[in-house]
C-alpha cells in the first residue's frame, strides 16, 4: 500500500477543503448559486473520494451504513419539522414568516433550515448509493 | 502603469492559451495513453496558471486603481489556483496507475518503427 503515498497525501490534504466548500455552498445558497442539493452532493464526493482512496472498508468505518440510511431520513424530517413547526407557530404548513417577528428573516431562517434538511438527506442517499454499488461483488464473467 | 498590468496580464494570457493549445493538440495526436496524458496535465497546470496569472494581473490593477471589492477576487483566483495545482497532477497519476494497472504497455520507438 506504500507506494500510493501520492494519492493518499493528496486526498488527505484535499478533503477537509472538499468538506468545508460543501458548507460555503450549502450557506452561501441564499446569495449566490448553490444550496442544498449542490453541497449535500459535493459532501457525499468527499466521502466518495476516502473510499476510493483509502478502500470502502475504511470508509464504512468512518461512516457506517446505518448512519447513512439515517441521514437520509433524517433530512426529510427536518424538512418536514420547519413545516409543523411554523403550524405550531400559528401560520400554514412551511409559511417561513412566522419563525421570526421580521418577515424577511423568518424567510431567511426558514429557507436555511429546509436547504439543511435537503443536504442531509442528498448526502444520505449520494453515499448510499455508492455504497450499494461499490459493495457488490464483481461479477466473473 | 495601466498599460504595463495591460501588456504582462495579456503576455500571461496568451501563453496560457498557447499551452492550451498545445496540449489540446498533443491530446489529439500523441499515439498512446501516457504520452496524451503528459500533453493533457500541461494544459491543467500551465496554461490554466498562466491564464490565471493574467487574471491576477488585471485584478491588481483594478486595485491600484482604487476598486478594493477587488480584493476577494483576488483571493479567489489564487485559491483556484492553488488547487489546481493539487488536483491536476493528482489526477493524472492516479489516471497513469491505473493504465499500468489495466496492463497498457508504454509505446516505444522501436514500436512505431517496426509498424
Amino acid at each position: 500500500m506504500d507506494d500510493r503515498v501520492i494519492l493518499r497525501i493528496g486526498a488527505k490534504i484535499l478533503i477537509p477543503f472538499i468538506l468545508l466548500f460543501a458548507l460555503y455552498v450549502q450557506f452561501h445558497g441564499d446569495y449566490g448559486p448553490g444550496g442544498g442539493f449542490q453541497a449535500g452532493v459535493i459532501f457525499a464526493a468527499a466521502f466518495v473520494l476516502y473510499a476510493l482512496v483509502f478502500g470502502l472498508g475504511n470508509a464504512v468505518k468512518v461512516l457506517p451504513p446505518q448512519a447513512v440510511y439515517v441521514c437520509g431520513a433524517l433530512g426529510v424530517m427536518i424538512y418536514m419539522g420547519v413545516g409543523f413547526v411554523t403550524m405550531a407557530l400559528g401560520g400554514a404548513f412551511l409559511d417561513y414568516n412566522v419563525l421570526a417577528p421580521d418577515p424577511t428573516h423568518g424567510q431567511h431562517y426558514g429557507i436555511l433550515a429546509v436547504e439543511l434538511g435537503v443536504l442531509v438527506t442528498v448526502f444520505g442517499v449520494m453515499v448510499a448509493l455508492f455504497y450499494a454499488f461499490a459493495g457488490r461483488r464483481r461479477l466473473d464473467l | 502603469m495601466d498599460l504595463a498590468f495591460a501588456v504582462v496580464s495579456w503576455a500571461c494570457i496568451m501563453g496560457g492559451l498557447f499551452f492550451m493549445i498545445v496540449g489540446s493538440v498533443g491530446v489529439l495526436r500523441m499515439p498512446d495513453v501516457f504520452t496524451r496524458l503528459h500533453a493533457a496535465g500541461m494544459t491543467d497546470t500551465l496554461g490554466a496558471g498562466l491564464i490565471i496569472l493574467g487574471l491576477c494581473f488585471q485584478t491588481v490593477s483594478g486595485i491600484v486603481d482604487g476598486e478594493t471589492s477587488y480584493w476577494f477576487v483576488l483571493i479567489r483566483l489564487v485559491l483556484v489556483d492553488a488547487f489546481l495545482t493539487f488536483t491536476s497532477p493528482i489526477s493524472t497519476h492516479a489516471l497513469a496507475r491505473a493504465a499500468i494497472a489495466g496492463g497498457v504497455e508504454p509505446w516505444t520507438k522501436e514500436e512505431a518503427e517496426g509498424a
